[in-house]
């Protein structure tokens, strides 16, 4: 493997084996559950549109190690990584995505629309930046009941351009709201390369005008996000309100699996995934520091592979929702 | 064990392709994510990368063919461990309670039969009654229901420190507090997503729209955010939010400002949608609507705001959505109606009166849900129907209203329903031309002559 730009394990202290395990474990998960579900799609089992985090898995395992009990997210379609790293169950999220009863939503949400009140996963939005007021709300009602509770809003480059953002950033830091605004600038909004999109790169300076701290933070490395990230977390429990975190990402694959990602080079991606890819990142970390065993993570692997395996057969094997499920839930 | 590589689904409506270029021959190795083969669709050349490592075995579709059926085996891969450790399959998992019967929305097409309305007073018999405005009434619902609900608050553009712009929330401030009084930036879109977002938490925001032409800035929040996504989560994530404010033309404000959008609203599954016209149901609904569960778009006037009513004198009094109110009853005609409308339908009443025509008015008072029994049982006693509204005819409450009588109660009709609308425009400033533009109690009084061909 080419040498990577990003900062060696010796950089961060007291990261402890187990923890770049469960990093390695969950980024894994994510990759594998995606790759199914493209591989789902190929077959027709998957409608509709299906966007996948495959290359970005770092970002929210990252942020999803700073949060406690209690804590929210919200983010947009490309969702599943979100789901997964909140704790969310494998086969409910991939029976959603193949329109099954045993789905998240009973098979009405798809893709793009799964919620979970346990896990306090607030979607899944289909409309590009409404998940970022949307996220400062839930913030508000943690404010509003006194508690120190965050909330995650994702969104990514393209969705940064929406006016609704900016009126978010000004209220949330008006009312000083617990919300972590996370950017996945992952350089492409669908097609459109950010340098044709935006006119100011640098998407984590733009709260300064609200007088909103952003940083931006290497996306590919989940021990950076982690570390940023529990800056982020800090400021917002203790009451300083919003933070914004530009993390530096990039998606292997299309906009949407129905995308011939012509926009970019092969070449692009192929050094991406040779030279920054996240997981191969804390493989790299587990076997150099001899935390761990190419055995060990084969281990892993394997029961990855098995929970990804259950999880398709449930998503094919879960009946299609009733017919009358067509009426319910319009209303309470 | 081989595995076979498929045909794959490029796109939502891709059913078949041409196999353009194989990157890959039979010996080789391959691992997750590398490209396979480039795939034709109907819209666009795409790359196929492969999900499982191995070797490939063989090829089984030649580079250049065409019409290649999704789902067809195109290769097939020695899979590393794979015929060693199968995946165990998962117990079958068993189907939940079956889900509650259907409640169609929309009337049923049924056989003309006889529906009896359910007229239940609205409070007891006895009850004292004391005059006060629309306004007084909408306060004191959003004061009573605060003080019943912590998680109830108040959010909007000039709500607090200058107590609302049409003085509907006049003392709030001063009786809960910034915390539960908050004045927005001027800001719609977002501030309406951040109540969504609060409610989606489990507050009970009331939001105030300083006017609902406004509201418009936030259209998707209402619709794709507040209204579908009870529906998108399976029933789990409920939206308890209250919208409000006045609707409809107020008096020489211009096309921006006069939109009546009830039928916009009407319109869409996941709201319930509110349009009093007394007093006593503003508050009575403005009360029901802080305690519902769903999404709530409270439609107010800004001219009715000032008049008064007689109102119940009561601690805690709420009015059920769905249940129309009979204003007055008639033989001859039924004119229906909601809102400020209700003004043009009774003094056409009283006109219709003075010239023998006894008209039966009926205030729908909700829009969705809607109370068609009490209309249907209305026209199949009269026979005759003329509906009222401020806003414009195409797409209007009374043509869905119109419809539904011709569905449910065809045989009863002895002329066709009519309409009567604002005109089809957007609002004029001058005053003679506002004034034509609005619906008019003439217009209904002529309407109810053609229907009872007087």
């Amino acid at each position: 493997m080419a040498s990577r730009k990003t900062a060696a394990a010796s950089d961060k202290p007291n990261i402890s084996r187990e923890e770049l395990l469960k990093y390695y474990r969950e980024m894994l998960l994510i990759r594998r559950f995606e790759e199914k579900a493209g591989q789902l799609y190929g077959m027709g089992l998957i409608g509709g549109f299906c966007h996948l985090y495959i290359g970005q898995e770092a970002v929210v395992v990252g942020l999803e190690a700073t949060a406690k009990e209690g804590d929210k997210r919200i983010t947009s379609y490309r969702d599943h990584g979100h789901m997964l790293a909140c704790g969310m169950d494998p086969k409910g999220v991939m029976a959603e995505l193949t329109g099954r009863e045993g789905g998240y939503s009973g098979g009405k949400g798809g893709s793009m629309h799964m919620f979970s009140k346990e896990k306090h996963f607030y979607g899944g939005h289909g409309i590009v930046g409404a998940q970022v007021p949307l996220g400062a709300g839930l913030a508000f009602a943690d404010k509003y009941r006194g508690n120190d509770n965050v909330t995650f809003a994702y969104f990514g480059d393209g969705a940064a351009n929406q006016g609704q953002v900016y009126e978010t950033f000004n209220m949330a830091a008006l009312w000083r709201l617990p919300v972590v605004f996370v950017i996945e600038n992952n350089q492409y909004a669908m097609g459109t390369a950010q340098r044709r999109s935006t006119s100011s790169p640098d998407i984590h300076t733009r709260g300064t005008a609200f007088g909103i701290k952003g940083e931006a933070v290497d996306g590919m490395d989940v021990l950076a996000v982690k570390a940023a990230g529990e800056r982020a977390v800090a400021a917002c429990r203790a009451g300083k309100g919003p933070y914004i975190l530009e993390a530096m990402t990039y998606r292997y694959r299309g906009h949407s699996m129905s995308d011939p990602a012509k926009y970019r080079s092969r070449e692009e991606v192929q050094k991406m995934r040779d030279e920054r890819d996240a997981i191969e990142h804390v493989r790299e970390l587990l076997l150099t520091g001899a935390h761990a065993t190419d055995d060990d993570l084969k281990a892993i692997d394997r029961d990855i592979k098995a929970i990804i395996n259950e999880a398709a057969e449930f998503s094919k094997t879960s009946p299609e929702p009733d017919a009358s499920a067509l009426w319910t839930d319009v209303t309470v | 064990m081989a595995t076979e590589i498929l045909m794959p689904a490029l796109s939502p409506t891709m059913e078949e392709g041409t196999l353009a270029k194989w990157l890959v021959k039979p010996g080789d190795q391959v691992k997750s994510g590398q490209i396979l083969a480039e795939i034709e669709t109907d819209k666009a050349t795409m790359e196929f990368e492969a999900v499982d490592e191995g070797v490939i075995e063989a090829l089984l579709v030649a580079e250049g063919t065409a019409g290649v059926k999704v789902n067809t085996p195109i290769a097939t891969v020695l899979v590393e461990g794979e015929a060693a450790a199968p995946a165990a399959a998962p117990a079958p998992v068993a189907a939940p309670a079956p889900a509650e019967k259907p409640t169609p929305v929309a009337a049923k097409a049924a056989a003309p039969v006889a529906v009896v309305a359910t007229a239940s007073p609205d409070w007891p018999e006895g009850t004292p009654m004391k005059a006060m405005t629309v306004r007084e009434a909408l306060r004191e619902a959003m004061a009573e229901e605060m003080a019943r609900d912590e998680t109830v608050y108040l959010m909007g553009e000039e709500v607090g420190e200058y107590q609302g712009a049409y003085k509907i929330s006049q003392g709030l401030l001063d009786q809960f507090g910034p915390r539960r009084v908050i004045d927005t930036p001027i800001t719609e879109h977002g501030f309406t997503g951040i109540a969504v977002g609060s409610a989606f938490a489990g507050l009970r925001p009331i939001l105030e729209f300083m006017t609902f032409n406004f509201a418009m800035q936030a259209i998707d929040q209402i619709i794709n955010s507040a209204a579908k996504t009870l529906y998108m989560s399976g029933g789990q994530m409920g939206c308890p939010i209250v919208f409000r404010g006045p609707n409809g033309a107020a008096a020489r404000v211009g096309a921006q400002h006069s939109h009546d959008y009830a039928a916009w609203y009407a319109q869409i599954p996941g709201l319930k949608v509110v349009m009093p016209y007394s007093a006593a149901d503003a508050k009575g609904l403005l009360k029901t609507a802080i305690r519902d569960g769903n999404p709530v778009i409270f439609l107010e006037n800004e001219i009715l705001y000032g008049r008064s009513f007689e109102v119940p004198d009561l601690p805690d009094f709420t009015i059920p959505f769905g249940k129309a109110k009979i204003w007055r009853e008639g033989e001859d005609v039924t004119i229906v109606s909601f809102g400020i409308g209700m003004v043009h339908a009774i003094e056409a009443a009283d006109k219709l009166a003075a010239e023998g025509i006894s008209a039966e008015v009926i205030d729908l008072r909700t829009l969705r849900p809607i109370d068609y029994d009490t209309l249907i049982a209305s026209v199949q006693k009269t026979n005759r129907c003329v509906t009222v509204e401020e806003g414009w005819p195409v797409g209007s409450i009374g043509n869905h209203l119109s419809a539904t009588i011709m569905e449910r109660a065809f045989d009863y009709l002895d002329a066709p329903v009519i309409n009567c609308t604002g005109k089809d425009v957007p609002m004029p400033y001058a005053a003679n031309l506002e004034k034509l533009a609005l619906v008019t109690s003439d217009e209904v009084v002529a309407a109810v002559k053609k229907v009872t061909y007087r």
